[in-house]
């Protein structure tokens, strides 16, 4: 065998493992319709998405998952509003301010709480933010739509903040160097110069973060609360998509319509999280340029 | 004049309470844990299987079916990893089919952890009939880590200087020898550091093994691996939300997320310290 037909072979071999993580997520997809298609047989996709009573056990049962999307959306909402912000300005904090001691020490604190597993969020919701929750707003229970929002934040804290962090981090210096020449404060360079110039990063990072809050399972699970129905305030309880599934799984008869249904719910799920996935890839290669020539 | 610094004062003062209120977080809730969790470990709570309903005794299994299950995903992931890491970085050229992958590497990244649950019982347990196993188990959280394996070992390939290739090239050795003997050892380093997150990653997850892997009790260590297994995420989600007990079991509860946290954070942990060590003492 001569030397470059091997070399060739090698390449193709790696080329295709590469195509691997392609081939899984087709996969993904395929096996969740195999399994989540077979309920269409019985309501229409309209009504599925749309119905607003999720009653899986019940006879005759029904599968209406819109307070499931609505239960995702207002939590992951929420979570948003806390982590946007601290994301954010911890990672400015991070590129432009902080001496070089603190900053080491900060991007650990933001890799060890991205390592935190959300199991050990999820209890700690629990067993410390539900009591205090309940007896402080005199509430029937702290597993509410609040709680589980500031448990999210947490978890997508990590990803607002690396992500947009990289993005100022990769602005370049002659962009601040031409503001200081021009006599502006630190801050004005921030917030007219580097921010903008970033803005496309820290976009991403907040999409990004936003996936990972609406994918987040465990925490939703155990401090959502866990009720099927439309919240009319941030203290009632509810049932997220990921929630739902893990909860019901578990007692959903295989084969069964409500075994259709969750998987029909994880393609919803899949689907929402992949959305967000493709806006952020196109948002950061579009943007991807940030260089001297380009603005 | 004076309002401008006035606003500047304003702004890093938000800026700096972000970055406390994050690190206070963290530093909270390692704090509790550890305060509440503290007591409940003794020899025999990390060596003797749990008893009475799982009222008492230790978490053992938990410990094992974890290692088993992190051990599986790693030596599913590392490989396929690597190799995909080493054609993204030493082999494909800009282009279409680039471009796919690496979306598609993105994409993977982004699945919810449920939804890997879902898949790997639809495919795995259900489909190739592994049934709820560590094998089934493993290959989700595989999977699952992949993306991180992926990301750390290209940006550990990256690093290495492109003189070291152009050396061994001239000196007529082929590009599969340049990477095996040359570039694979000097990013190493980094491979293992990325290597090392993933474990991390898989020992924490939950939701991708409670329907492929997890028992909720076995009185018996995993004999093959189409044995089911107890592990410490699903444990602690277990004692915490099912069964009768739920307040009585309080230290053990702590005991094990005491357990959980020191094993991921502590793994994360020698990775950070591997890396920064690695910065410092650059060869190049």
């Amino acid at each position: 065998m001569t030397r470059s037909f091997r070399e060739i072979i090698i390449k193709n071999i790696f080329a295709f493992f590469a195509f691997l993580s392609v081939l899984l997520l087709g996969l993904i997809v395929i096996f969740l319709f195999r399994e989540g298609i077979p309920l269409f047989q019985q309501i229409s996709v309209f009504k599925f998405i749309f119905g607003s009573a999720w009653y899986p056990t019940y006879d005759p049962p029904e599968y209406g998952i819109w307070p499931l999307i609505v239960g995702s959306l207002v939590v992951t909402l929420f979570a948003c509003l806390i982590a946007v912000p601290l994301g954010v300005l911890s990672a400015i904090y991070i590129s432009e301010i902080a001496p070089a001691s603190v900053k080491e020490i900060l991007k650990s604190v933001i890799e060890l709480l991205a390592g935190l597993p959300s199991v050990v969020l999820g209890f700690f919701g629990m067993v410390i933010v539900a009591p205090w929750l309940q007896e402080t707003f005199d509430l029937p229970t702290g597993l509410n739509i609040i709680n589980a929002s500031v448990m999210l934040a947490i978890m997508a804290i990590p990803t607002i903040s690396s992500i947009s962090e990289d993005a100022l981090y990769a602005v370049p210096r002659e962009f601040k160097e031409a503001s200081y020449a021009l006599g502006a404060t630190k801050f004005e360079t921030i917030i007219k110069i580097i921010m903008p110039a970033a803005l496309s990063g820290i976009s991403t990072a907040v999409i990004l973060g936003m996936a990972r809050a609406i994918g987040e399972t465990m925490v939703v699970l155990m401090v959502a609360g866990g009720a099927a129905a439309i919240p009319e305030s941030i203290f009632d309880s509810v049932r997220p998509m990921p929630a739902s599934i893990a909860a019901e799984m578990g007692e959903a008869p295989f084969g069964s319509g409500h075994y259709h249904a969750l998987f029909a719910t994880g393609i919803v799920l899949f689907f929402v999280t992949l959305a967000f996935n493709l806006i952020a890839d196109y948002i950061s290669n579009k943007f991807k340029e940030v260089g001297s020539g380009t603005l | 004049m004076k309002w401008r610094y006035f606003k500047q004062t304003i702004f890093f003062t938000v800026v700096r309470l972000s970055a406390l209120v994050i690190t206070l977080s963290l530093a909270g809730i390692l704090v509790y844990i550890f305060f509440h969790g503290f007591q409940a470990i003794t020899w025999d709570f990390l060596t003797l299987p749990p008893t009475d309903s799982m009222t008492r005794g230790g978490i053992m299994p938990a410990i094992v079916g974890t290692l088993y299950l992190t051990l599986g995903a790693i030596s599913v992931a590392l490989p396929l990893g690597v190799i995909s890491a080493i054609y993204l970085s030493e082999y494909a050229k800009q282009g279409t089919f680039i471009r796919v992958i690496r979306v598609g590497v993105n994409c993977l990244a982004g699945v919810p952890s449920v939804v890997f649950g879902l898949f790997g019982l639809g495919f795995f347990v259900v489909f190739l009939k592994f049934g709820s196993s560590i094998l089934a188990g493993s290959l989700t959280l595989g999977i699952l880590i992949l993306p991180t394996i992926i990301g750390a070992s290209e940006e550990a390939l990256k690093a290495v200087p492109q003189t070291f290739r152009e050396a061994s090239l001239a000196l007529g050795v082929s590009k599969w020898q340049t990477i095996y003997r040359i570039v694979l050892p000097a990013a190493m380093p980094g491979v293992l550091t990325g290597a090392i997150l993933g474990v991390g990653r898989a020992a924490g997850e939950t939701a991708p093994i409670m329907f492929t892997a997890a028992a909720f009790f076995t009185a018996i260590l995993p004999k093959s691996i189409f044995d089911e297994v107890m592990a410490l995420p699903y444990h602690i989600y277990v004692l915490a939300t099912a069964g009768t007990h739920i307040e009585q079991t309080r230290p053990l509860q702590y005991g094990t997320v005491l357990v959980l946290v020191a094993l991921v954070l502590g793994i994360d942990l020698i990775a950070i310290i591997i890396r920064s060590a690695m910065r410092r003492k650059k060869r190049w």
